[in-house]
Formats: C-alpha cells, structure tokens, sequence
C-alpha cells in the first residue's frame, strides 16, 4: 500500500479526571491586594458550595501534555487534503489568527461605551459592505453566530415581512430534496411547515415541479445553489419568479458560495435573503466543529426587521442602533461572533476582487478534475457539469460488498479525511467531494490515486476495505452501543 | 488539468451557469493588501478602540475580564485542534471527542447536572434552547422569567420562542434584588432564573426550584458569569431541571462579545430532549475505549425538521479553551480564583458605601453589584477621560435601571488601587 504516510508513535493519554493527583496545580494565583473575605462569613453557608469533587488536579506540564497528546488524534487540514463536500474545509491563513488576537480587538468589552468601539464597528462596517457586495443584496447584519442561526434569522425576517403585510396565511416553505437538514429544522423552529419540492432526474428543481406547490400559503423557497450535488441551479431566475408570483420569497442557503465568488450574485438571482457560512467561504477556522459566524445579507424589502442592533455611521460615528419597532429581535447575546467575522474580513482583505474570483475559478476547477478522474472507477449520478464539488455513489463497489463507509474509512488508512458521505440523501450511498481551491494538482492526484486503489481493492481485496480502518488510533467504534447505554460523562464510580 | 475535463478555459466550466446571471464586471471590493498591510490596517483599526487592558474596567454584564494563562493559547491554536472537522470521522477525531466528552463531565461537575451538551452558541441561545426544551418536556407554553435575566438574553429568549407560540410572563424582583418566584401560574412550563442576576445578586434557586416544581413546570438555572459555579451551591444541588449559561470566563477573550461559548446541561431524564452535539464512550472493534458522536436522532443532520433543534455546529474550539483553562487552574485554582472575586468586591462595595453611595439591593453578590451614583454621565465622562470604564450604566436596562444605576463588576484582574481611583471618581 503506498501512502503520503507511514506510523509514527502516538502516546494513549487517559481523561483529565484519571491522571488527577491530589494537590496538583497548574497556575499560581497569589493573593489580592484586599482582605480576603471568608466565603461562608460573607454569603451564610446555605449559599456556598463544598469544593467540587473529582475536578481536575494537574500540573501546568500535565495539561500540555495532555492537550499536545489529545491534539495529535485528530486529523486537521494542516494534516493533509480534507475533501468534505459541502464543509468547504479550506486553508485557515495564519494572518487571519494574528489579526483576531490584536489586543485592540481581543480585548475589547462589548458593553462598552460607543465611544470606546469605534474601530471594530468600522470594521464591522467594511466587512457588511463586502459581503452586500459579494451577495448582490443591499443590507448585512453579522450578528448570527453560525449558518443554523442565520437561516433562523433570515426564516423569522421571512415570517415578519408576511405578517406586517397582513399575509398570515403563509405558513409553507418550500425545501428542496436535496437541502442540509439544518433548512427544515430552521423552517419548524419558526412555527412552519416544511413542504419538500423534488428535484429532476438531473438533480436541479425544475420549474414546474414549483409550480405546482407554490401558491397564497407558500412563505418561502429554502435553496441552496449551487445544490449539495454540485450542480448550479439552472433555473435559479425563473423558480424565484414563480415564488415571487406567489407572494413568497426567495431564501439562499450560502453554504456552498464558495463557486459564486466573482462568478455570479444571488442578488441577481431573485434571492430576497441568504446566510453567508464564514467558516466555510472565507476561510474561519472550523474549530472541531465550531464556532462558526453566519451573516445574512438581505434585499432592502426586509430592512426593517434586521435583528436588533444594526450598526449605522452618522456624523462619522457608528453607533449601534437598536430602535426600530419591526425588528425580530436579538438573536445573539451581542454583536455576534466577532473574533470570526474579523477573520473572514481579514481573508476578503487580503485576496481582494480578483483574489476571490480566482478562488471560485479554481475550486470549480479542481472539483471537475476530481470528478473527471474517477469517472471510470466509480459511479456517478448526474452528468451535468459541477460547480465546486462533485458526488460519487458506491453503487459499483456494492457487487462486491463495499459500501460508501467502508470506502470512507479505507481512505483513513491511505492518509486522506473522508469525502461527506450518504448525503445528499437523494443518492443512495453519496460520497460529496469538494477539493477546495487551495490544494495543488499533485495533491488531488494522491487522492485520486487513492481513491482508484481502493476501488481495485473493492474488486480484488474488499475485506481489506471492509475492515478498515487499521491504521488510526481507534479502529470503527460501536456506534450502536454508545446510544443503547449513553455513558456522556466520566464519573469515579464508572471509572 | 484543463484537457482532463474537457475544457478549454476554466470560464468554460460554468456553462451550467446562464449566460445573463454571470457577472461581467468585477467586485466592487478595497483593494488587495499583503500582510504586513493588512496587519497595518487591521492595527490602525484596532487602536481607535478603548480596551479592558487600555485602562481599568470594571464592565461585566455577561463578558467578564479574566486571567488566561499563556497555555490555552499555545494549545488552542494547535493545528490538529483548530482546523478539524465536527468530529463525524470518529476514527480520526478521537481528540476532539475526548475533549469534549471532558467538557462535558467539566459542566456537569460545575452545575451539579447529570448530562451537558458539547457546548452551544452562548449563554443566551443557550438559555433559548433551555426554555424550548422545557416547553417540549411540559407541552406547556408559558415560560416565566425572572426580571432579574441579563436584558440581552431576555431579548434573544423572546426572538426564539415567539415563532412557535410560546409566552413569556415577567418574575418582578423583590426590594432586596431577588426574584419573587411566587405565586406562578399554573400553566408554566419553565421558571427561568439567572443567578447571580443581572445586578449581582445571588439568587434563591432552591426556592425557583421549588415554586415551579409546585405547578409542574420546570426550573431553569441561568449564569451569566460561570465562575460563581466555583464558589456557590450549584443549580444541580438546588433542585434544579436544566442549568445553562455562558462560559466565557474560562478561557474565552472578550473580543467584542464572541466567539464565546454556552453551555447546556440537565438531569439524566431529559437527555433525549437536549439539543446539539452529545459525545459518548464506547469501544471500537478490537475493544479499545473510544468516543464518538451519540444519540444523533435528536439532531437536525438526521431528523430534519423533527430534530429538537437547528443547531449544527457548537463550539468546539471555544469548547477546548474552556477545557483547557478549567484543567490549567484546576480544583483547588478555580476556588481560590472565585473566592478573590468575592473579596474585591466586598472591598468595593465597603469602599463605595464609606464613600457615601448608595447599594440599592440588599442580597449577596458574588463580583457584581450596583451601586446609586448621583450625577452619573458626568463622573463617567471624567472617568471615562482618565482612560476608567467604571461599569455599566443601568438607564434604560429594565424596571430597576434608574438613570443614577451603574452595574460595576471587579475581578481579579483589578487591583485595590484601581477600585480606590473608581470609587473616588464615582463619590466625587
């Protein structure tokens, strides 16, 4: 087996709660400059807990060690090529951490006084400007605090905007088959119904098959475009002049804009509200899964129910303005996750128009190169051209008993992280591959080499696919017994 | 690459892209800038803002100024950490999932809880998802909140629950700064109660407990301000259903209010209604102790609009800091930690009363509290000149916000000079 690897040591490391010893301490506090205040005198004993049992006791070495130790069981795109379709799992520039953590932003208090913020709502400001001008829409509110939370918002603004009109009968919003699961949970979390619209055989929505559910209940499209196959929504212009007939309007899930950067503007699409993913697009850290940062940036229809604060600049100040009677509301505790939309700011900076454009060029480009090379070793659903990803079935592998997961895990064992896998639920046993522009023609290469190696394997050897992986910390897990006996925290007694 | 797809030029890959919604000229953006430019503009920015390290502050309100040792820094930024996926791969995540499945038992032991999610947006989504899953528990409407409740998060509490019909009723403090938690409807599904609230004051969470339990209804611990966990009886110990709350002052810079990171926590019998990611221990296929994602059908990925929330990402890397603060100050750290807050400020509150001023409430307070100060604006205009954000002035924040209220809050980060200069300036 040839692979970008070989193994190398890798230490177990126990829970914090197992290598606690009594007495361990990993920062020196010294005592204040005041008299110290005997708790129970101070607050009566009913109030005051006992110390707080089993919580860690480790030396300042002891937790870089086990932090350092935990860090190396996980693979990161600073490990190698990260092909997660619709994650968008792209290079985090390091510029982007060092601007984050000026202390002039980091430190910064968000109840202070306006007088005290008025750096970082101009960057806030240069930063709405930018994605009103990437999205083609005229207004932007960075306060949701991730994708989910935007597609409340924009959801909520939606139902606002009919009810102001007197329109109460709009409950409906139309999700097509191929959407993320976070579309219908937005819908049902703002009281509506989900109402599923069937792609074509082509894997777009036509649209008639709009037609025919669009009418005085419909409160909204839900789309994502390009969609989770890959695939532009052709018939973008015309599905949002059917819903705009209907008296509904047109939302855009933005997960996948990063082939839209410079190539087209959903504001020219008849899109009325989308969320950005900053973590997706514009290169934010995913974290291990979060935080992420999702901007919604709206037509001025729906200005006057922003979430409250807005941002505006009068007299060369900015102040944050939380007056306006049809407002939604707050949906974050303050401005949203600032010290990632700072980030995405600095990532928009730094590639300027022709950067962005550039990034959508190449990521379309690597996901055809992707596609195009694996044409002969696996199946493919849908032949149109894709836009920044690309989706493969294991219906080939699966005469031989090898199933999209196990073509998933086997990838492990090559050194790659696995595509999205099973999703979009449209295609039995999808593999969502989206190589991200940022890696070179010999890094696709690898994986593509990869990728046919083990769909030779499914031939030859498929239990060496079966069984995988071999090669990571942990071999597949007993997913059924986690969630038959959820053990969700360590305790002494279990230990 | 171009022959291999069959394409002439790259724009030829975008024919699936009609002709009139390609966008012919290019973004109206500023221009590029390299990185000692960008690190120039961002710094220029930067430096027209007033920070908690550009002067004293004694600002809380929900975002607290605490120490972060230089480890959580140094390990956070860890590659491995910071540019993994939400952990779905278990077989090559196994890092984030110990961590959280820590962070997890970390919550749990602070709130006295039995369960806690693998962290949330912040404190206020997280009290949102706490009164939505109390609502679904109860199949009641009614939440009744303490007056008492960070303003914002009442805000936000009102955004979540208003799409789907759910009623919000007003607890009313009692004089001493408490929530009066009786008589309580008998439609409630959930009392909600922040403690210390809003204005510093330690609240009567055993009574909370007991009043909704009364009438069925649920009772929801809210902290504002985590470290109080460390010194005060835990919501767990009260008779409290869910606790949930922000836990940005374990780790997480202020950073104009985010990235921070709620958290969720509950009695073992409710687990099956928590929202957001749950990390559980198994064993993989030869027998070795593993983590893994858990009791996914409760999640949007799965159930789609039957999930019992939206919520995909958490937040992981808020997630680890915590983690790693809470393991670098420790048992015996994060004791002595809080109980340095009580002492500042019980000497700021001495210090204010010898002065002359007024402290409306009469119950305890942990590093918070209001003090009456006769013509505000104008001491914190001179403060203000002297580079001192002296706290958060109350006019306008709710029925107990007079325009003479400031909320001030002190750490350990202040130090007895600088509350000595803040009282002066406010008795002045």
């Amino acid at each position: 087996m040839s692979t970008p690897g070989r193994s190398g040591l890798v230490f177990r490391e126990p829970l914090l709660f197992e290598s606690s010893r009594p007495g361990r301490s990993g920062v020196r506090i010294d005592d204040p400059d005041v008299p110290p205040v005997d708790p129970v005198r101070e607050l009566g004993a009913g109030l005051v807990r006992d110390e707080i049992r089993d919580f860690p006791e480790l030396s300042e070495l002891d937790v870089v060690r086990h932090f350092t130790r935990l860090s190396q069981w996980n693979y990161g795109i600073d490990s190698g090529f990260f092909p997660l379709g619709s994650c968008t799992m792209k290079y985090n520039p390091r510029v982007n951490e060092a601007v984050a953590r000026l202390p002039g932003l980091a430190a910064v208090h968000p109840a202070s006084d306006e007088s005290a913020l008025q750096g970082v709502l101009a960057l806030a400001c240069e930063l709405e400007e930018a994605l009103a001008e990437i999205s083609g829409l005229d207004r932007v509110t960075l306060q949701p605090a991730a994708g989910a939370q935007g597609e409340f918002v924009g959801v909520r603004m939606i139902s606002a905007y009919h009810r102001a009109r007197g329109d109460l009968a709009r409950k409906r919003v139309l999700i097509p088959d191929t959407a993320h699961g976070t579309n219908p949970a937005s819908a049902a979390l703002n009281g509506l119904e989900v109402v599923e619209v069937k792609s074509g055989p082509d894997g777009i929505v036509h649209p008639e098959a709009l037609a025919a559910l669009a009418d005085e209940r419909t409160a909204a499209l839900m789309i994502t475009n390009p969609n989770t196959l890959g695939l532009f929504e052709s018939h973008i212009e015309e599905l949002s002049r059917v819903v705009h007939a209907a008296g509904g309007l047109v939302y855009l899930d933005g997960a996948n804009m990063n082939a839209l950067l410079g190539v087209a503007k959903p504001g020219h699409m008849g899109v009325d509200v989308m969320h950005f993913n900053l973590h997706k697009t514009f290169s934010t850290p995913h974290g291990g899964g979060g935080p992420g940062s999702g901007p919604v940036a709206i037509r001025n229809i729906l200005a006057p129910y922003l979430p409250t604060p807005v941002i505006r600049l009068e007299n060369g100040r900015h102040r944050l303005d939380s007056e306006f009677p049809h407002s939604i509301g707050r949906v974050h505790a303050w401005y949203g996750n600032a010290g990632i939309w700072l980030r995405a700011l600095a990532y928009i900076r730094t590639l300027g128009a022709s950067g962005l454009a550039e990034v959508s060029s190449r990521a379309i480009l690597n996901a055809n190169y992707v596609l195009e090379s694996l044409r002969a070793d696996y199946d493919v659903p849908h032949q149109r051209r894709v836009m920044h990803e690309c989706v493969l079935s294991d219906r080939r592998q699966h005469e031989h008993g090898v199933t999209t997961a196990d073509i998933a895990k086997r990838l492990m064992d090559y050194g790659y992280h696995p595509p999205t896998i099973y999703f979009p639920l449209v295609v039995s046993g999808a593999m969502m591959i989206e190589p991200t522009e940022c890696e070179s023609q010999e890094a696709l290469d690898g994986f593509i080499e990869a990728m046919r190696a083990i769909a030779r394997e499914a031939e030859t050897q498929p239990g060496l696919v079966t069984g995988a992986p071999e090669r990571p910390i942990v071999r597949r897990i007993d997913e059924v017994r986690a969630a038959r006996k959820p053990r969700l925290r360590w305790t002494p007694e279990g230990a | 690459m171009l022959s291999r797809v069959g394409a002439s030029s790259p724009d030829a890959l975008l024919e699936s892209v009609p002709a009139g919604l390609r966008s012919r000229a290019e973004l109206k953006l500023s221009p590029a800038l390299d990185e000692r430019n960008l690190l120039r503009h961002f710094g220029a920015r930067a430096a027209e803002n007033r920070t908690v390290e550009s002067g004293p502050s004694f600002l809380g309100a929900g975002a607290y100024h605490h120490f972060i040792p230089a480890a959580v820094d140094a390990l956070a930024s860890r590659g491995e950490f910071m540019t993994a996926y939400t952990p779905y791969q278990a077989e090559i995540s196994q890092g984030t999932l110990q961590m959280i499945f820590e962070f997890q038992t970390l919550i749990c032991q602070l709130t006295g809880m039995d369960v806690a999610n693998a962290s949330i947006y912040d404190g206020a989504s997280s009290l949102a998802e706490a009164a939505l899953m109390a609502a679904r528990v109860t199949r009641r409407t009614r939440i009744c909140v303490s007056a008492g409740l960070h303003p914002h998060w009442r805000e936000v509490l009102r955004t979540y629950t208003e799409g789907i019909g759910l009623t919000l009723s007003t607890l009313d403090l009692d004089e001493s700064g408490r929530t009066a938690t009786r008589p309580l409807p008998a439609d409630t599904a959930a009392v909600i109660v922040q403690s210390p609230n809003f204005f510093g004051c330690i609240e009567d969470l055993a009574e909370a407990s007991e009043a909704a339990h009364a009438v069925g209804a649920l009772a929801i611990a809210a902290s504002a301000e985590a470290l109080s966990l460390a010194l005060l009886r835990p919501p767990g110990e009260l008779g409290c259903d869910i606790a949930c709350g922000e836990a940005q002052s374990f780790g997480l810079p202020l950073s104009f209010g985010g990235p921070y990171a709620g958290f969720l926590a509950a009695r073992e019998k409710f687990v099956r209604q928590l929202p957001g990611r749950l990390i559980g221990e198994s064993v993989d296929s030869i027998g070795q102790r593993a983590f893994v994602m858990t009791l996914t059908t409760r999640e949007q990925h799965i159930r789609r609009e039957k999930a019992t929330s939206n919520i995909c990402t958490n937040q992981g890397l808020c997630a680890l800091r915590v983690a790693i603060w809470l393991a670098a100050v420790g048992k015996a750290g994060i004791r002595r930690l809080a109980g340095i807050n009580l002492s500042l400020s019980t000497y700021a509150r001495r210090a204010c009363a010898e002065a002359g001023l007024a402290l409306p409430f009469a119950a305890p307070v942990f590093n918070e509290f209001v003090v009456a100060v006769p013509d505000l604006p104008r001491k914190l205009d001179a403060l203000a000149a002297r580079g001192v954000q002296a706290g958060l002035p109350l006019a306008g924040r709710g029925a107990q916000a007079r325009g003479d209220r400031l909320l001030v809050c002190t750490t350990e980060m202040n130090t007895r000079a600088e509350i000595d200069a803040l009282v002066r300036g406010l008795a002045a």
